[in-house]
Order: C-alpha cells, then sequence, then structure tokens
C-alpha cells in the first residue's frame, strides 16, 4: 500500500523537481573570467582515471578553479589511454616538452560502501619532483568540495599562499520585487537563500567562524541588524533594534561583538553591540554620520565612514572608543573602508569624476591604486587570502559582481541571468 | 510593553463594563418559571413582545482622526518632503505641511508616524542609510519644535533602498530624496 503511494506520488512530484531545479538554476551565478595574471603557470591537469562513476568529473572542476585564479593556465591534454594515474611513472621530459610546468594526476575507485576514494599527486616537472599528495573519501555529493580541497592544495603548493577555493560567498540578490540574501561557494555553485524577503536586505557581515551572517533587514520597515546562523541550529538573533535605523553591522575578530550604525540618539553613530543585541555602547560622539565600522584584523582599531569634516572621508580610532584620526584625504568622497585580512592595506570606494571605484590604500607607504575601471562600484570585500576584492558594480545596467584581485590585473565578473546581484561578503576560511 | 497591556486591560475592561450596564435590571426574573401554551389560558393577557436590549457600540459614523488624512482637499494628505542633492534642510515650499502634520499630532496626542527618510542610488547605501536618517531626522525636529511629542515620532531610514523612481537621471533622483510621512495603521 506505501510503495502504491509511492509510485501514485512519483509522477506528481518529479515535475515539481525538475521546475524547483529549474528556478534554482536560474538564479546561479556565472562566472567569466575578464582579465588574468602576466604570469601564469601552465598546469596539465590529466582526467582523472575512473572518474566518470562521479556525477561530475572532478578534474574538471579542479581545472576551472586554477583557471578562475587568474594564476594559472591549464593546458588541454588529449585523452590517454590507458589514463594515468597518481600511481603511474611520471615522464617529466614529456610533460616539459608539452610546456606543462606541473602536472596533476589522479584516479577514482568506487567502495564497497557506496563512497569513493579519490587520490591525486601533484608533480612540478620543471624540477622533476613529487610534491605529493592527498586520498579523499567522498560520498556522491560531495564532489564538487574534494575537488575543492584538490584545488586548494595544487594551489597553495605551487603559490606559497592560502587558498580559497573552499570558501563561501553571500551576496544579495533582487529579483523584481523579491530580495534574497543567498549563499554559494566560492565558484558561484550550491547557491541557497538565508533569507528571501518583499523588503531589501544590505551589509551582509559574516561572523569570523563562518558559522553567522549578520545583516540589514528592513521587513520592519525601517532598517533593524540580525544575526543568522547558517546551520539554522539557533533561531535568527535581532543583534540591533532600536528606535531609528540600525546599520552597518561589522564583526570584532573574536565573534563576541558586533560594531553597528544607530541613530537612536539622534544621528548615524557607532556604537558596539553583543551579537544577542545586549550590552550596547555608544563609541563616537561627532555632530555628523559615522557608519561603516570595520575592525582590524587584530580587533585594535575600527575604521569607519564619517562626514565630520564636511564630507564622508575614512577614519579610524581605538575599537574601545577615543579620538579618531582621519585616514583617506584626496577626494570629496571616501566610503566603505574594509581593511585587507594581513591588516596592510585598506580598500574603499572612492568618487572621482563622478565615478565611483575601488581604491586600495597601502597603510604604510600611504600609496593609493584604483583597481577597477568601472564606474559605479559599491560593497568591496576582501577573499581570506587577501589575493581578490569582490565587489557589486552596474554592468549593461544591472547590476553583477566583480572579483578584482589587489594588483588590479585578474579580473572575473560574476552575474546572474535573471535579477540584479549586489552586496557581495566573501565568507572566512573554514579549514 | 506595559503601557499597552495597560491600555489592552482598559479596553477589556471598558467592553466588561458596558455588557453590565445593558443588563436590563428590572426584567429580572428568569424566562421559563411560569409555563404558558399559548391560547391555553382563553382571556390571557396579551403583551407587546419586548425586543431585547442590547448596548450598541457604533463607530462607523464617527469620524476617526485619520478619516482625512488620505482627502486631497485636506493639507495633511501630503506626505513627502523632497530635497536637493546632498541637502537635508526642509524647503519653503513644505514648511505649511510640516506644520500642518505637528498641530495635527499636538490635538491628537494618541497618534503615532514614522517618517522615513530616503535617499537617490549614487554611492555607499550604508552612508546613504546616515543621509536619510539625516533627512528624516531633520523632520522630526521640527515637528517637535511645533508642539509634537518624541514619544509620537520615529525617525528611521531607507536609504537607497526603496526608490519611487527606478530610474537613473536627475528626474528620477529628484523624486527619491525625500522624507515620508506615515501615521499608525499606515505602515
Amino acid at each position: 500500500m506505501r510503495r502504491l503511494a509511492t509510485a501514485l506520488a512519483l509522477p506528481l512530484f518529479l515535475p515539481l523537481c525538475l521546475l524547483l531545479t529549474a528556478s534554482s538554476a536560474s538564479a546561479q551565478l556565472s562566472i567569466e573570467i575578464t582579465g588574468a595574471g602576466a604570469q601564469r603557470i601552465p598546469i596539465a591537469i590529466v582526467p582523472f582515471a575512473g572518474e566518470g562513476a562521479l556525477v561530475q568529473a572532478i578534474s574538471a572542476v579542479v581545472r576551472a578553479d586554477l583557471e578562475r585564479s587568474g594564476l594559472f593556465r591549464t593546458l588541454e591534454v588529449p585523452p590517454l589511454n590507458p589514463a594515468p594515474t597518481e600511481a603511474a611513472a611520471v615522464n617529466y621530459a614529456e610533460w616539459r616538452s608539452r610546456l606543462a610546468d606541473a602536472l596533476v594526476l589522479g584516479s577514482v575507485a568506487a567502495r564497497p560502501d557506496g563512497r569513493f576514494e579519490v587520490r591525486f599527486k601533484l608533480f612540478d616537472t620543471v624540477k622533476g619532483a613529487d610534491l605529493s599528495g592527498v586520498a579523499y573519501t567522498l560520498s556522491r555529493e560531495q564532489v564538487r568540495a574534494t575537488a575543492h580541497r584538490i584545488a586548494d592544495y595544487v594551489y597553495e603548493k605551487l603559490t606559497g599562499e592560502k587558498s580559497v577555493f573552499s570558501t563561501r560567498i553571500a551576496y544579495v540578490v533582487k529579483l523584481g520585487s523579491r530580495y534574497e540574501l543567498q549563499i554559494a561557494d566560492a565558484d558561484g555553485a550550491n547557491a541557497d537563500y538565508a533569507l528571501r524577503s518583499n523588503e531589501p536586505i544590505i551589509s551582509p557581515a559574516w561572523s569570523p567562524d563562518g558559522s553567522r551572517i549578520a545583516y540589514v533587514s528592513f521587513e520592519q520597515k525601517k532598517p533593524v541588524v540580525y544575526v543568522h546562523w547558517l546551520d539554522g541550529s539557533r533561531p535568527r538573533q535581532i543583534a540591533a533594534n532600536f528606535k531609528g535605523s540600525n546599520s552597518a553591522p561589522a564583526w570584532a575578530p573574536d565573534g563576541s561583538r558586533l560594531a553597528v550604525s544607530l541613530s537612536r540618539d539622534g544621528g548615524s553613530q557607532i556604537y558596539l553591540v553583543n551579537p544577542d543585541g545586549s550590552g550596547v555602547r555608544r563609541l563616537t560622539q561627532s555632530g555628523g554620520i559615522d557608519t561603516e565600522p570595520v575592525f582590524s584584523p587584530d580587533g585594535q582599531t575600527l575604521y569607519f565612514t564619517s562626514d565630520r569634516g564636511g564630507s564622508p572621508q575614512i577614519y579610524r580610532m581605538p575599537a574601545n572608543g577615543g579620538e579618531a584620526q582621519r585616514v583617506t584625504f584626496d577626494g570629496s568622497y571616501n566610503v566603505s573602508p574594509r581593511i585587507s585580512p594581513d591588516g596592510r592595506s585598506l580598500a574603499y570606494i572612492a568618487r572621482s569624476g563622478g565615478r565611483f571605484q575601488v581604491a586600495v590604500l597601502d597603510l604604510a607607504t600611504r600609496q593609493v591604486q584604483v583597481i577597477t575601471d568601472s564606474d559605479k562600484d559599491e560593497s568591496p570585500s576582501f577573499a581570506p587570502n587577501g589575493r581578490m576584492i569582490l565587489l557589486a558594480t552596474i554592468n549593461l545596467g544591472r547590476g553583477v559582481l566583480s572579483a578584482v584581485s589587489t594588483d588590479g590585473r585578474v579580473k572575473q565578473r560574476l552575474t546572474i541571468s535573471a535579477g540584479d546581484v549586489r552586496e557581495p561578503a566573501w565568507g572566512p576560511f573554514t579549514r | 510593553m506595559r503601557a499597552a497591556w495597560i491600555a489592552s486591560f482598559a479596553s477589556a475592561l471598558s467592553l466588561v463594563l458596558a455588557a453590565c450596564a445593558s443588563t436590563p435590571t428590572e426584567e429580572q426574573s428568569p424566562a421559563g418559571v411560569e409555563e404558558r401554551k399559548p391560547g391555553a389560558q382563553p382571556g390571557a393577557q396579551t403583551q407587546p413582545v419586548k425586543p431585547p436590549t442590547v448596548a450598541r457600540i457604533d463607530l462607523t459614523g464617527k469620524p476617526s482622526p485619520t478619516s482625512g488624512l488620505k482627502d486631497p482637499n485636506n493639507i495633511l494628505s501630503r506626505r513627502s518632503i523632497f530635497y536637493e542633492l546632498d541637502k537635508f534642510d526642509i524647503k519653503d515650499q513644505f514648511k505649511d505641511l510640516v506644520e500642518a502634520h505637528a498641530r495635527f499630532l499636538r490635538d491628537n496626542p494618541g497618534m503615532r508616524m514614522l517618517i522615513q527618510g530616503n535617499t537617490d542610488e549614487r554611492g555607499s547605501r550604508e552612508y546613504n542609510v546616515g543621509l536619510g536618517q539625516r533627512r528624516s531626522e531633520g523632520v522630526k525636529r521640527m515637528l517637535l519644535l511645533l508642539g509634537a511629542k518624541e514619544a509620537q515620532i520615529e525617525s528611521v531610514s531607507l536609504g537607497e533602498e526603496k526608490p519611487r523612481d527606478e530610474g537613473h537621471n536627475e528626474e528620477a533622483w529628484a523624486k527619491n530624496r525625500r522624507s515620508d510621512i506615515m501615521y499608525q495603521g499606515e505602515y
């Protein structure tokens, strides 16, 4: 009887499934590479032996990750028969003659428990060195996650930097009159919404451990700061809902407090508040608008936007309050400060001749470099390794995201087929 | 919270009192004590059937304080104040409007108001929340100077998030740099 019910329900359920898949596919971010680094490492990623058994070719995801970083040039590898595995003896001279400086070989084997085992090895063909590899056990659903781990390994071995292929990003999609705060993998895959609303959502901010996102939602006809647990383990918390506007949340590096901009005492000023809304404490006392606070990575300093001097500029002050010093001086509109993960540079939005662009200030040398060539840039966000900056801009009248390397060379555009994308926030390392 | 509770208790109490007042004290004799069959007693007295009395409360005829607010002939139906670029001062052409709303709040101390400040789309979304707040705050300050009470008004900002005109030109931006006034029940 039960089986019969299932059989009957199935044909009804299937079109619904397809519909859901189709609608989420249209909300999928697609990434286009529009600029690459000057020196790219040529690398051959040979299709993994036996990867046809997986829902997706693992080597293809690794290749796309590395290519997207702008630091690698992946070489076309014709199908080899039999496909070499990581255990094969490598003929370095042959790979050098194919102009590959590095090589990845791997294999996939089905396990009796229905899971899979993936092994891979990375080789430096120039030095003729085996750079080792890892073996992973994975379920059917973990193909992409495993591929990102492999790409992370390759990237870290060959560049010496930490890699961000396994991180996630948050952003807001506006589809008609609907707003969604979406969370996706760094390559735009696996997008899902954390909040869907008929009122605007802005300023998502990841907690340092990646478990929560603070954001501003206008669902109560005014800006209110919420803290949202992504795993659903706890209900959404109200971090700030005082009389007036509550906005611009930023996490302290230890996750214990949020800096926010509140107007509860008249005028937008910066306060500290616990993520559950308790312990509110005022930090700034200016007659101007003080907003967009952000902590330095050591938690000692707050950078923020203020127009106390007549035009909006970036200031800094001790994170427990105290005297503020002006940081930006060129131009009459410098806003949205973000500090690089190493604390050495400040990215912000600078207006010049009516164009809003991302500028990066070296805090030691005071050198400023404008790194974008678009003109309606907003909301910059550093990748956790500091190499790329994700930002919102307008392309052909549509809201899109753009990722630019801090040297301005590598560029990607992230678009969504229907709707505007904005308010990006790159999540932390999760390993 | 406490005030709201007291208010709801008070209104519940008044309903109870109203119900008591409607009870006709002179007709306390319980029905059915003396059973009579219709027509069983010839010559029995006939009585006009008294309709049961019910205490009525009719609110429909009484003009509610907000009923005139949407009337286009009433100045209170004007709810938006527009601004120049990067400005938050209330231009002369909007002063009579603010004065009328101040008078209305003064005359109706129970009335509550939300003022939403808005900006055009240019620049930082968060800084625009600050600019919109400065605009709504300016309207609130003028209302307070004219006799409205602090507890009656909340001023907030929607920044650039709720444009009235979705265009990307000066004509659209001029419509979007505004404060909107809303009364309790309208938001």
